[in-house]
């Protein structure tokens, strides 16, 4: 009793919290089961029938899992790695101009698609895109080349969302890594200056080694979140264009679609909760090893 | 001759090229990289100034092929749509970064006291929603078949409202707090309630600026929550109805003054989806270029951990 009255002050204070997230995070927890069950929105949850592990038996009979699979760890590790290289190369480039105005700028201008909501960016693709007006497809046809029909073409999207994706989140990350740099000790350079060492030696040896654990933490959480993808990216920026899916289809697109389009909720639950499931062992697995390295980046 | 010509070369000033070289061609390439950033939006741009005919024959280009304001014109003339989006959006977002601000900064005070019998429990179950999820399925059927929220403001600011990724980032900024003020301030007498409110928030400002910016980010830039919850077009936020017209140009002939004139009069469908993009990137674009310090401060905010 005298504990409850102690803790009263933070038990009404912490309600509102409390309360929300068990209304919008714990009770979904609870509704995975769904995912075993033949749904019928007039049963309910509790009372449709369970129906074992058939949504499952559905859902990895079909071909369409592999491709979603693929195309979610695929794409994300092609944005993972273009985006790294992409935010240390920008990072490095702002680090050497010496106007600090300019780098303002600069890092202004870039950072800006970070504000972007994807439904803009769908309008921005859209007008270099399109077929018959887009500005690239002008371009191409001054040049003298046949246009291309960018929004029919899957081959064409990994390169397309890969140049979005940096174009969008390029700043973000050289921001991290520039603030990084700048923690370096001017030290370091004076001394590799002394014996001669030219740009580039300098940042062979001082700067980048100087990243790399930070490199390693960020790209081990990135890893842990690779089965979730950017589902705005995929939605807008394609146009959710169905001659794209064999390329752009990611799992989130396909849950989305087999819930709102199709209607088969057996199919989107148990695509769902197998996001969710390996989407929690690749967190915790990540966060293990990251632990390992730097306990004080790990999560938890 | 050749040896007081090497003795003196150590002594010449190196040339301007070879002294500001590297400078030059790194601000050529930097130039150059934010004009390529800047592209996609100066076509929008110029795209919504553009006469609608020769947009769809001459297509999207760097320069209106033919200047015309059209587009803004007739979006002045039916201002309904963008105007009720604003009204949505503006609603959803003060209501929603202020109510945000509120429940999270109020968790992460309870969390950050170490007078509190359960914090490291409550911290789990707080940490244990950013690691699992129940995924798109349950949340769905629990908000519209249970919680009946479709077409309603409240679900469009409900489900983003906790956000325990911004609850430890002030959990960890309120413990950095000198633990004296509170101890003085419960000396004076001072509640719980009272120390929050008077001695920790204001003490807080800089983090809670920074917080804030990003919650209103987050409610101006959401489509998802209406893609997902509304079928109203009265209740459509800002986004959602960009999407609406981008998806389908007609759409903004709904609801429009002008519907029933729309046999004699051609709505240049095209420029005006453009120029109805431009109006929603305008505020925002200002207020970021304003606020853009705050933006990179929280993002090199760092060191956050759950227990």
């Amino acid at each position: 009793m005298r504990l409850l009255r102690k803790n009263l002050p933070f038990l009404i204070m912490g309600a509102p919290g409390f309360l929300l997230l068990l209304v919008f995070s714990y009770l979904p927890m609870l509704g995975v089961i769904i995912a075993f069950k033949n749904y019928r929105a007039v049963q309910g949850i509790w009372g449709s029938a369970w129906v074992g592990l058939k949504n499952f038996e559905f859902l990895f009979g079909t071909p369409a899992w592999q491709r979603i699979t693929f195309n979610t760890i695929f794409l994300n590790l092609l944005f993972i790695v273009t985006g790294l290289v992409g935010a240390i190369g920008l990072a490095l480039l702002l680090n050497e101009v010496r106007l600090k105005f300019a780098t303002r700028i600069y890092q202004t201008v870039i950072f800006f698609p970070f504000i972007i909501s994807w439904v803009i960016v769908g309008y921005f693709s859209f007008a270099l895109l399109n077929f018959e007006t887009g500005l690239i497809n002008q371009w191409v046809l001054a040049l003298g080349f046949e246009p291309f029909a960018w929004y029919n073409t899957p081959d064409y999207w990994p390169a397309i969302l890969t140049v979005t994706n940096l174009w969008k989140g390029v700043g973000y990350g050289s921001v991290i890594y520039l603030a990084a740099m700048l923690s370096i000790s001017p030290e370091y350079y004076e001394a590799a200056m002394l014996d001669g060492a030219n740009k580039l030696q300098q940042i062979r040896y001082i700067t980048l080694p100087f990243l790399v654990p930070i490199v390693i933490i960020t790209t081990l959480l990135a890893i842990g979140r690779i089965f979730y993808a950017d589902f705005g990216m995929f939605f807008y920026v394609t146009r959710d264009s169905p001659l794209l899916y064999p390329t752009t289809d990611v799992i989130d697109t396909y849950v989305f679609r087999a819930l709102r389009v199709n209607a088969d909720i057996g199919m989107a639950s148990a695509t769902g909760l197998y996001q969710s499931l390996v989407g929690f062992v690749l967190v915790l697995v990540s966060n293990w090893i990251v632990k390992r390295i730097d306990p004080e980046r790990s999560l938890f | 001759m050749t040896l007081r010509s090497t003795s003196v070369q150590p002594y010449a000033r190196p040339t301007w090229f070879a002294r500001h070289g590297g400078q030059l061609i790194l601000h050529a390439v930097l130039l150059l990289l934010t004009l390529l950033f800047l592209l996609p939006l100066w076509v929008v741009i110029s795209a919504s100034f553009t006469d609608e005919t020769t947009l769809t024959k001459a297509g999207y280009g760097l320069w209106p092929a033919q200047f015309s304001v059209a587009a803004y014109d007739f979006i002045l003339q039916n201002p309904t749509q963008i105007v009720n989006a604003y009204g949505v959006t503006m609603l959803v977002t003060v209501i929603g970064t202020v109510a945000s601000l509120f429940v999270n900064s109020l968790t992460a005070y309870v969390l950050a006291r170490v007078d509190f019998t359960w914090r490291r429990p409550f911290s789990f179950f707080i940490f244990f929603t950013m690691l699992f999820n129940g995924g798109l399925v349950p949340s769905y059927i629990l908000i519209t078949q249970y919680l009946r929220l479709r077409d309603t403001l409240w679900v469009l600011i409900l489900p983003m409202l906790v956000a325990p990724w911004y609850i430890f980032l002030l959990r960890t900024y309120f413990s950095t707090l000198g633990k004296e003020f509170i101890e003085s301030a419960r000396l004076d007498g001072a509640n719980e309630w009272q120390i929050y409110s008077r001695i920790v928030m204001p003490l807080s400002t800089p983090a809670l600026a920074t917080i804030a910016l990003f919650t209103i980010l987050g409610y101006w830039n959401d489509w998802w929550l209406a893609l997902l919850y509304i079928n109203d077009a009265a209740l459509y936020p800002l986004q959602y109805l960009l999407f609406a017209i981008l998806r389908n140009a007609e759409f903004l002939t709904t609801n429009t003054n002008s519907s029933a004139m729309l046999g004699s009069v051609q709505v240049p469908l095209q420029t005006v989806r453009m120029a109805m993009a431009v109006i929603a990137i305008g505020p925002v674009a200002v207020a970021f270029v304003s606020l853009q310090r705050y933006f990179v401060r929280g993002l090199t905010i760092g060191g956050i951990k759950g227990e």
